[in-house]
């Protein structure tokens, strides 16, 4: 209850994996873990959809709607119209959240 | 821009053709951060070309992504500096990157260093990481770096609502501004793992909710009133503040490390109504009390 963080769009298919080990390496909430045959998806709920896992799986194991989970730049962009899952952070000239060519909250401090 | 490093390839101390290359983003904190951990070591950056955006923002955008990095390959002629095909980027880099496309575009192989640059020169020598290194984290000083990003993004709108406040309600009304605002721009960021919930609206509504009780109270308990007006002033206030905070909590998804857009996008369909109905219920009584006291009450 009061946690909307427990879905999200990853899939891993386990049969396809070749233990190359690089979800591993790039996961920065340790979503998968080093396994015998292959990776084992150990926190799938610490997913936030940044997409780096299935971008660097060479055998498309992993399967995830990547996205940006900024609040703020979802609202603006429903309220202009544009498609939510759309918007992307980086506060460049299209991008949901700016208007110029100037960096946006996240940009500033990551 | 003040902010962009040249896109290029740049020597720390004085590399060999067997010595390491690391990549980067052009934003100068990234590449400055990177530059400050290496000293003593000699190797190449090679810096990308992310429109002065740093790794990680670049990386959700694509902009620090494969193609450009096979790019910039080409264009600084890495190839004629080094023997070796091996790059080092930023696990950070990740969303952008796909290590086995760069590697059948360029032939280099790709390397995951870990998240945070100060574990660098370990990395280099041991190639070794432990899953400390490679977990992101969102500590207190981290939440707190933050804030003033926060305070900045809403100053603004603040400034004009409290100056109408103070004309409409007097002292009190400024105050209950600014208490529900710095609520969900300083002690939300500041209390955030410490707040029941999971969700950061929830959260922001139980935040809100403690800060407007005593604004309220205040509001009711003008004796120079009567009590209809008192009770309407105090439900104002218990109204309009939890919601103000809680949308300004909802806002900070994009400042954490953890928010998935799926979640992001849930919360937002499930608690923005709720918000605008507190708003819009507390903007409704609080013109029927202006309307009270303006006829000059019941």
């Amino acid at each position: 209850m009061f946690n909307s963080y427990t879905e999200n769009t990853l899939r891993y298919y386990p049969e396809r994996c070749i233990n190359c080990r690089r979800c591993t390496q790039v996961c920065p909430h340790r979503v998968f873990a080093e396994g015998e045959h292959h990776a084992e998806l150990i926190q799938p709920s610490k997913c936030m959809e940044c997409g780096a896992c299935a971008l660097n799986c060479p055998v498309q194991a992993i399967e995830v709607q990547s996205g940006v989970g900024c609040a703020w730049a979802m609202i603006i962009a429903a309220l202009r119209g544009k498609d939510m899952d759309s918007c992307s952070c980086g506060g460049e000239v299209g991008s949901c959240c700016q208007e110029q060519n100037e960096p946006s909250t996240c940009c500033d401090v990551k | 821009m003040g902010h962009r490093v040249v896109p290029g390839l740049y020597q720390i101390g004085t590399p060999i053709p067997t010595s390491p290359v690391i990549v980067t983003a052009n934003y100068t904190l990234s590449f400055d951060a990177v530059r400050s951990v290496l000293a003593g070591i000699s190797c190449y950056i090679l810096v990308l070309d992310t429109k002065g955006i740093n790794v990680w923002c670049a990386a959700g955008k694509g902009t620090f992504g494969t193609d450009e990095l096979v790019r910039r390959i080409e264009l600084t002629k890495l190839t004629s500096f080094i023997e070796h095909r091996s790059l080092i980027l930023p696990q950070l880099g990740a969303p952008g990157i796909s290590a086995h496309e760069v590697q059948r575009k360029s032939g280099f192989r790709v390397e995951y260093a870990p998240i945070r640059a100060r574990d660098l020169p370990e990395y280099l020598s041991t190639h070794k990481t432990t899953p400390e290194m490679r977990r992101i984290q969102f500590s207190f000083m981290d939440r707190l770096f933050v804030t003033p990003i926060e305070v900045v993004h809403i100053a603004l709108p603040l400034v004009v609502v409290a100056l109408i406040l103070y004309f409409l309600v007097g002292g009190l009304g400024v105050i209950a501004a600014i208490s529900a605002v710095l609520a969900g721009t300083i002690l939300f960021p500041t209390l955030l793992p410490f707040i029941p919930t999971q969700d950061f609206s929830t959260k922001g509504f139980i935040l809100g909710g403690i800060v407007a009780f005593p604004i309220a109270v205040s509001f009711g308990s003008d004796h120079t009133l009567p009590l209809l007006e008192n009770i309407l002033a105090a439900l104002t206030a218990l109204l309009i503040m939890p919601a103000v905070t809680a949308y300004l909590a909802l806002n900070f998804t994009g400042s954490t490390t953890f928010t998935s857009r799926t979640g992001v996008k849930k919360e937002i369909f499930q608690y923005v109504p709720f918000m605008a109905m507190m708003a819009g219920s507390g903007i409704a009584l609080a013109i029927l009390l202006g309307l009270l006291r303006f006829t000059g009450g019941i």
